[in-house]
């Protein structure tokens, strides 16, 4: 299984919690600890035993597109995290 | 170019076609049909938009879409058409885009008749739709003025990104009389900096008339207000005709400015002291000019075919220092030079008791 | 998640689509808008579309979509954007014109310019978001609500022998010969949403190719005014929608078939 991971970009997200409940892999959870400054609770990974396979379903039920998938690369490797929008998220 | 023989309406059309119209979007209603016929002809012919619309709701907002890309637009129709055009037309106004629209007034209110009408004054002079603007209203007495006015509109709407109504009535639209028509001008070749053309190596471009905060909407209402304060002192036009020993000043538009044309001829002929003051311009109302005259004259008497709506106008500028009569048909009943005469001579007399009777 | 550091070797495989806006959206938190828009955008991408497509954004919750997306746009009346699509798609007729609209727009008070559009054959792309509901003015019954579906403005659920049936509008498009493209997708879970990602593709092929008309009909949730939420939203789409707007190809005219 390829090993992934996911961004959430905190200020974006509201919280709907749909990621959390289409995750195959259950790594996926509401920040209570956290409030955004629309004061909602963001998701985020939350991937301990590195399950996270970037699938990317998360991302294509979230309705604020406000998730980045990453993954390891079938063939190549080494490509840098690049984009602003990526860089905010970390 | 030579004068011809041509009908109100077909003039309109080809006018705005020598003015470079580019789209056309459009309902069949009497009394306009023709003006929408002759371009169903001519638009396709030179290459240009022509589109007959499933209603007058859909032709003024195809007309809005097509003036957001910079595509110098147009559309035409006739009192219960326009009236359905009111909440595009406000969206136009609160847009900024330049937009032409031809009233071809007919008898109301309701369905009324197709006969010529002036009903349409308030209409399309003090909002024409929701919010705080006036378009520019030009009114034509003649085919040639129709023609003039409607290469102006054109002008006008592009100088101030603004809605330009041509107010025309039914006798203007379907009478025939000889009137040269312009040369064909050249087609702009560039988009104005504000059109929706595709954001293709430039920032986005967004036009709308949406105002979310209060603040904000005042200002735009603010920049609104000083544009139309620029029209007001830029572009009120007007005629006069023997105004300058007059005593009694007659004033009227389009064809109850022209009809009253002729009776201050009968009734100059008459010896009677009589002038005419024909607004080209309804808004901006020619104001100026006629606060002018008003300083020198006893009376007033206005003319239209309605029940009196640019009297209101009048009596502004007026200011009472001078009583405003009224004579008006309505329903599509176009008054003759006769009866005006007879309006004219009632209001010549009772001037002169009202002078006869103020102390020395 | 601020302590968390991607390692190097791995790619990005998915991220926001350029032709969206790097801005927050004022929808309400799992409306389902915001996956209309995001596949739109993507698609629009995709298809490398971005800086000739003009957007008419209409009156309802996605009255500031113009706002959302990184594209020309402007602002329709209510239920007119299909008129002020016309306009500006024949004024330029090589740009790809896009309406957005929900149900009460298209259903209701656009109705008649939007089968007008279809008649015509008018060459834009329609996104239909169908949630069955008014949602900005705050849940009132629209024509697409379901027989007894509880609203704000039928309090004890939609009556049909006073306020009739729901309308069908992808069916009813579907009859227009102008329309070239004509297809229902949902949006209540990923596997619908591909689905619905590649039909909004199709849209935009279609008008490419000026083959017509197109418009894809996407059954979306409103958590906010059916009460429910984001989740059971998504459930209640499935359950409930489906079976009154069964998903597939309404209209695929055969030149649809070669692109």
């Amino acid at each position: 299984m390829a090993h992934g991971m996911i961004l959430i970009d905190q200020e974006r997200c509201k919280g709907c919690s749909l990621c959390i409940e289409v995750c195959p892999q259950h790594v996926i959870t509401i920040n209570t600890s956290k409030l955004n400054a629309k004061s909602y609770h963001p998701a985020g990974l939350d991937d301990p035993g590195g399950k996270c396979t970037g699938c990317a379903i998360c991302a294509v039920i979230c309705p604020d597109a406000c998730i980045t998938v990453l993954r390891e690369p079938p063939l190549r490797r080494g490509v840098g995290l690049s984009s602003p929008t990526v860089e905010r998220m970390l | 170019m030579a004068r011809e023989l041509l009908k109100g309406n077909v003039a309109i059309a080809e006018a705005a076609l020598r003015a470079g119209v580019e789209a056309y979007f459009g309902y069949p209603i009497t009394p306009q049909t023709e003006l929408l016929e002759h371009l169903a002809l001519r638009m396709p012919e030179l290459g240009r938009v022509f589109l007959q619309a499933e209603s007058e709701i859909a032709a003024i907002n195809m007309v809005y879409g097509s003036a957001c890309t910079g595509t110098r637009t147009m559309t035409s129709s006739s009192g219960p058409g326009i009236s359905l055009m009111q909440e595009g037309m406000s969206y136009i106004a609160g847009s900024e885009v330049p937009a032409v629209i031809v009233d071809v007034m007919r008898g109301g209110p309701g369905l009324g008749n197709i006969l010529p009408s002036q009903g349409d004054y308030f209409q399309v002079t003090r909002s024409a739709g929701h919010g705080d603007y006036h378009p520019i209203v030009l009114a034509p007495a003649s085919v040639q003025e129709a023609i003039d006015f409607t290469m102006l509109a054109f002008d006008l709407a592009e100088k101030y990104r603004h809605l330009v109504i041509v107010a025309a009535d039914g006798m203007i639209g379907q009478m025939m009389e000889p009137a040269e028509l312009p040369p064909m001008r050249p087609l702009p070749t560039k988009r104005p900096d504000w059109a929706l053309t595709g954001a293709d190596e430039r920032p986005k471009r967004v036009i709308s008339s949406i105002y979310m905060s209060a603040e904000a909407a005042e200002r735009f209402n603010l920049k609104v207000q000083a544009r139309l304060k620029e029209i007001r002192r830029n572009e009120q036009r007007s005629t006069e005709y023997e105004t300058d020993d007059a005593r009694l000043l007659v004033v009227g538009y389009g064809s109850a400015g022209r009809i009253a044309h002729s009776a201050v001829v009968a009734a100059r002929e008459k010896g009677l002291k009589v002038g005419l003051f024909r607004p080209q311009t309804l808004y901006p109302f020619p104001e100026a000019s006629l606060s002018k005259i008003i300083s020198r004259i006893q009376g007033c008497l206005v003319v239209e075919m309605n029940a009196g709506q640019m009297i209101e106008d009048v009596q502004l500028v007026a200011a009472g220092q001078v009583p405003v009569r009224f004579y008006g048909r309505m329903g599509g009943v176009v008054p003759v030079p006769e009866e005006v005469l007879a309006a004219i001579e009632q209001a010549y007399d009772s001037m002169s008791e009202l002078s006869l009777a103020a102390p020395a | 998640m601020e302590t968390m550091t991607a390692p190097l070797e791995l790619q990005t495989v998915y991220q926001r689509p350029n032709a969206l806006e790097d801005t927050y959206t004022n929808y309400c938190p799992g409306c389902t808008h915001g996956v209309a828009h995001r596949l739109l955008a993507e698609a629009i991408d995709e298809l490398g579309l971005r800086d000739r497509t003009i957007l008419v954004a209409p009156v309802g919750c996605a009255v500031f979509a113009y706002e959302y997306f990184d594209l020309d746009g402007c602002e329709a009346a209510h239920g007119r954007a299909p008129a002020m699509a016309t306009g500006v798609k024949r004024a330029l007729p090589d740009r790809i014109v896009v309406t957005y609209q929900g149900d009460g727009d298209l259903a209701s008070i656009g109705a008649g310019e939007i089968l007008h559009a279809a008649g015509r054959g008018e060459k834009i792309s329609v996104v239909f978001v169908n949630n069955a509901i008014y949602g900005m003015t705050g849940g009132q019954m629209a024509p697409t609500s379901l027989p007894g579906q509880k609203t704000s403005s039928s309090p004890k659920g939609r009556d049909v022998a006073m306020t009739g049936n729901p309308m069908r509008m992808s069916e009813l498009l579907a009859q227009m010969e102008g329309s070239a493209y004509v297809a229902r997708r949902s949006l209540h879970d990923p596997a619908n949403i591909r689905k619905a990602k590649k039909a909004i593709l199709t849209a935009l092929k279609v008008q490419e190719a000026g083959l017509g008309f197109s418009m894809v009909e996407l059954l979306s949730s409103c958590p906010t005014n059916w009460k429910l939420t984001p989740s059971e939203a998504l459930k209640w789409i499935e359950t409930n929608m489906l079976p009154i707007y069964p998903l597939g190809d309404y209209k695929v005219a055969d030149a649809v078939r070669d692109l």
